[in-house]
């Protein structure tokens, strides 16, 4: 559902539903911190570059999680640094969404046995929207991963709370 | 450049004291076996003797033997004036492992031994800053590397195990 694809007869007046106006003004314009772990996170950047153009969506890096409305999981958690993520996680201000993405931050990926150092998946943390799978996931995963999320959103109202 | 033979000849000749071993009789380089409170000396000696000169060190990592209870250190050394290299190794006692350290001679040391120390509990006598490296800083469940080492349940409320 897009609002711009349509065509409009009369004048300049659009009625929709507040829900969906504001719905689709948030999931057009996910802002992500710009935040990377591994070799997930060199998908992510070329994602982010211009072949794959994250920016189409409306993702924009930030560089402080107060201004981001989302966070990519981008590779291996470490114990030590779970407790990082879940910092920088309760820093980030309602409404945020989470994706994580790859092997690793799934469910600890190749480490899940020997791992000593590793998280066995994000989801003990903090909960988790839209999973990528993939080792690393190739951009276009990650954009449909995005896509998930985007599509997520559009179906949240605004009335009853959702988790 | 000087064959492991020769190097070992040098340093019997000029620690004629110490306890110094050559295992040359595997597929791999020779390796040179030193006592462990002895390291520092030797590997100072090894740095500065004009015909020896191994002024780098490539590399240092800890190996742990439990069958024969004993925690070594390997060095692999290169002198890249003179282009020829040596394996040290220190073995130690595996209820206190002790080893000089060889910060003092080769900078590069400090963090190799740090790690060490982080995975397998080495201790690292007279080393300016003895913490753990890549493990967190309040890790309590030992040291990961060794062969008993078995994960913790938690680590700050976290489930580790799958």
């Amino acid at each position: 559902m897009g609002f711009l694809d349509k065509e409009f007869t009369d004048g300049n007046i659009v009625i929709a539903k507040a829900e969906d106006l504001f719905n689709w003004a948030r999931l057009s314009s996910l802002w992500q911190v710009s935040f990377g772990l591994a070799c997930c996170a060199i998908e992510m950047m070329a994602t982010s570059a211009s072949h794959y153009d994250f920016d189409r969506f409306g993702v924009i890096p930030r560089p402080s999680p107060r201004h981001a409305d989302f966070i990519i999981i981008s590779g291996t958690v470490t114990l030590k640094m779970a407790t990082r993520i879940k910092r920088l996680y309760e820093q980030m201000p309602d409404p945020k969404y989470i994706i994580s993405m790859g092997s690793c931050s799934n469910c600890g990926g190749p480490y899940w046995e020997h791992g000593y150092h590793v998280l066995k998946g994000i989801d003990r943390v903090i909960p988790v929207d839209v999973y990528v799978p993939g080792c690393p996931p190739r951009p276009e995963a990650l954009l449909e991963g995005l896509i998930k999320l985007q599509e997520k959103i559009r179906n949240e109202s605004m009335i009853k709370k959702s988790a | 450049m000087k064959k492991a033979e020769e190097i070992f000849q040098i340093l019997k000749d000029n620690f004629p004291e110490s306890n110094l071993e050559l295992k040359n009789d595997q597929p791999t380089e020779a390796i040179l076996i030193a006592p462990p409170l002895e390291i520092d000396k030797i590997s100072l000696f090894l740095r500065d003797s004009s015909e020896l000169l191994f002024d780098s060190l490539m590399n240092l990592s800890g190996v742990d033997d439990p069958k024969a209870l004993l925690l070594s250190v390997y060095y692999h050394l290169e002198s890249t004036k003179l282009k020829h290299k040596i394996t040290l190794k220190v073995s130690t006692d595996r209820n206190k492992p002790e080893v000089s350290t060889v910060t003092e001679v080769w900078k590069g040391a400090d963090w190799h031994e740090r790690e060490a120390y982080d995975l397998f509990g080495i201790i690292f006598l007279n080393h300016p800053d003895l913490r753990r490296i890549l493990m967190p800083y309040d890790w309590d469940a030992g040291y990961p590397l060794r062969k008993d080492y078995e994960n913790p349940e938690f680590y700050q409320g976290m489930k580790v195990p799958y």
